[in-house]
């Protein structure tokens, strides 16, 4: 017999300890998967999740997935907390690859020191402006922030496609959809020689302390949080609702704003079509994984971007199309979904004994 | 003029034919969200019914059971979504992104051997009348049977929810589900019957794309269609005949911005292929700016999650 039963308040280790729940069934549900595809689902899922990491440029490869993850992750967690439902970060990070790209664009011919401050700024200041499209419509005219934010998405999307095809093409590109290399001074330094993984991880790093500042050690945290919670609540305190929704996507739209930015300064050095291999939904399920925690953010980006490679490994050594990443991360988001249900309800095996005893 | 005539009758038929996905789906998560279950997984479904759709086809070579097979599929996968919001009690938004990923995703791996396979003409009603009548052939007839579902089902579903006991059920428990649930209805199995049939509309629709739109399998074929058709819902203020009306629109879009292209209209390609995703926000931004006509039919308990003390 299994009863269940309502807990009465969550406890927190559980509440930390789901996750891994989740990434060992996700684990078990691709070997499945694999099974039935016809592969050896042992083999397979080696190729997947160890071969990937079991050299130092692998590893590399995995920090550097997992730097635009992280940052999108950690400014959505803002958005989450505070019952706002950001899920546009993609078009927020696009856009600001868009403005950032351009300031590089501008000074592709020159050198100096001042210049990858300036695009860095400058896509934080784009990813900020379009996220706070959708948080001004919500605010001022009620419209529904999910539906805003995603139909965004698309615009930005066809505004890069225009660019690189149109009036930012490369006058010396063959017509190749693809903008010019950015010089020298707007790339994100390298930090070890013959590796793709570069400085963009420590704006990742910084944006971890600092939101893990301002959450927990700000006015504005505690607002958050407590928005998050109850919304009457919050109300009843007297707290400035449309300000912090503004401050919420604004801070979100930075942080996917400084990913593109990372990315187009980083491994790509250019503007083309394909910038991300849709990192901004992807980071949904980092910011659900990590429990919204910054550091829970950290650990959930290093585990998503392990989908990503495994993909693309599995790709060459099984020919299967590297979308199986994103199987693996809709399974995650599922399975950690469904442990929840482990926080709010406890499950009771009851003696079977005593009930044999009866007969 | 008489030209003119006729290619206008054969632009709307075209029309016609783009807004089929978006009605279909589209009502389908009408009726789903009418139960006040938001689920954002349409686009996820639309393509696993595409891909199986598809591939029952090539499997069976019979278009009826890649129709019912797809269908099928997309109550299959809704039924993750069912499962995990109704009887694990998630959260609706995280469940149903989670849903879309994973549909894409999948679909790809599902139809990893038939890209590049040809499709198989799907048969059209009433060719003949087409081509002898002027204007009105085109529009009214040589269509799939689909098209003809698609544009019935608005008034179908206007009909349940209006008119029938069981859609007075399913409205009863999106705006209110305690009071439902005190009057002896089953609240979770009704809302679990409307996430299954939007599942099934949603895989319809997909196959509606891969078997009569664009007779073929191409990875993420789906294109955004699925995020279009939910918003359509809103932007229909959840009744079913102006979401008729918005597909008819979105689609219309869809069809002018190709045509102008052939023409050589002097605006770039992407400017109009983003027109349906702004004229989406801006219609948002109008109906909701007056709370009061965006309430009148909003299921009051979207997206809540329901539970009851057994």
């Amino acid at each position: 017999m299994i009863k269940i039963e309502k807990r009465n308040d969550v406890p927190m280790a559980l509440y930390f300890f789901t996750p891994f729940i989740a990434i060992v069934l996700t684990i078990l549900g691709g070997g499945i998967i694999f099974y039935i595809l016809g592969f050896n689902p042992i083999e397979a899922l080696k190729f997947y999740f160890i071969t990937p990491i079991s050299n130092l440029y692998g590893f590399s490869e995995l920090l550097l997935k997992a730097t635009p993850l992280c940052l999108i992750a950690i400014g959505l967690s803002f958005c989450f907390k505070s019952n706002n439902w950001n899920i546009g970060a993609e078009g927020q990070l696009t856009f600001g690859a868009i403005v950032g790209g351009g300031v590089a664009l501008l000074f592709y011919n020159q050198e100096g020191f001042y210049i990858l401050p300036l695009v860095i700024i400058a896509g934080a200041i784009g990813g900020m402006f379009f996220a706070i499209i959708p948080a001004i419509l919500k605010t001022y005219f009620n419209t529904n922030e999910i539906l805003v934010s995603l139909m965004l998405v698309y615009v930005s999307k066809l505004l890069l496609d225009y660019l690189v095809v149109g009036p930012w093409s490369n006058p010396e590109g063959f017509n190749f959809p693809e903008t010019r290399q950015f010089s020298d001074s707007s790339r994100m330094p390298l930090l070890f020689e013959g590796l793709r993984i570069h400085a963009g991880i420590f704006l990742a790093l910084g944006a971890v302390m600092l939101s893990w500042f301002i959450l927990y050690k700000t006015y504005l945290g505690f607002q958050i949080k407590v928005s998050g919670l109850s919304l009457k609540t919050a109300k009843y305190a007297g707290f400035k609702g449309k300000t912090m929704i503004l401050v919420v996507f604004m801070i979100s739209g930075a942080c996917a704003g400084l990913a593109g930015v990372g990315e187009i300064t980083g491994p790509i050095g250019q503007l083309h079509r394909m910038i991300s291999p849709d990192y901004g939904f992807t980071a949904i399920i980092v910011a659900f994984l990590g429990r919204l925690n910054p550091f829970g953010i950290i650990f959930a980006s290093l585990v998503v971007a392990l989908t990503y490679l495994g993909a693309e490994t599995a790709q060459i050594f099984l020919q299967i199309p590297k979308y199986t990443g994103q199987v693996f991360q809709g399974m995650i988001l599922f399975f950690l979904l469904a442990s929840d249900y482990l926080l709010f309800f406890k499950v009771k095996i009851l003696n079977l004994k005593k009930n044999e005893l009866r007969h | 003029m008489s030209l003119d005539i006729s290619f206008i009758g054969i632009l709307i038929g075209s029309i016609m034919a783009s807004s089929v996905p978006l009605i279909l789906a589209a009502s389908g998560e009408l009726i789903t969200e009418r139960s006040g279950v938001l689920n954002l997984g349409v686009e996820g479904m639309m393509i696993i019914g595409a891909i199986s759709g598809f591939a029952l086809m090539v499997i069976t070579d019979n278009l009826f059971i890649a129709i019912v097979g797809s269908m099928l599929s997309g109550v299959i996968i809704s039924l993750i979504f069912g499962f995990l919001t109704q009887s694990l009690l998630t959260n609706h938004v995280a469940t149903g992104l989670a849903l879309t990923i994973f549909g894409i995703g999948l679909s790809a791996m599902l139809g990893k051997n038939f890209v590049g396979i040809p499709g198989k003409e799907f048969p059209i009603l009433f060719s003949s009348l087409r081509e002898s009548i002027p204007f009105f052939g085109p529009i009214l007839f040589g269509h799939s049977i689909v098209l003809y579902f698609a544009f019935a089902l608005p008034f179908l579903t206007n009909y349940f929810l209006k008119k029938t006991k069981l859609g007075l059920v399913v409205r009863a428990v999106g705006d209110s589900p305690v009071s439902a649930s005190n009057q002896g209805i089953n609240v979770i199995l009704v809302r679990y019957c409307c996430i299954l049939y939007g599942g099934a509309m949603c895989g319809l629709a997909g196959a509606y794309l891969s078997l009569i739109y664009t007779p073929q399998w191409i990875e993420n074929m789906t294109a955004g269609r699925g995020w279009i058709a939910l918003a359509l819902v809103v932007f229909a203020t959840w009744s079913p005949i102006k979401v008729l009306i918005g597909a008819l629109i979105f689609g219309g879009i869809t069809i002018l911005q190709l045509h102008m292209q052939a023409i050589g209209f002097r605006i770039p390609v992407q400017f109009l292929s983003a027109l349906p995703y702004l004229m989406t926000i801006i219609v948002l931004v109008v109906i909701s700016r007056d709370s009061r006509k965006i309430k009148l039919n909003t299921p009051t308990s979207l997206g809540r999650i329901f539970y009851r003390e057994k």
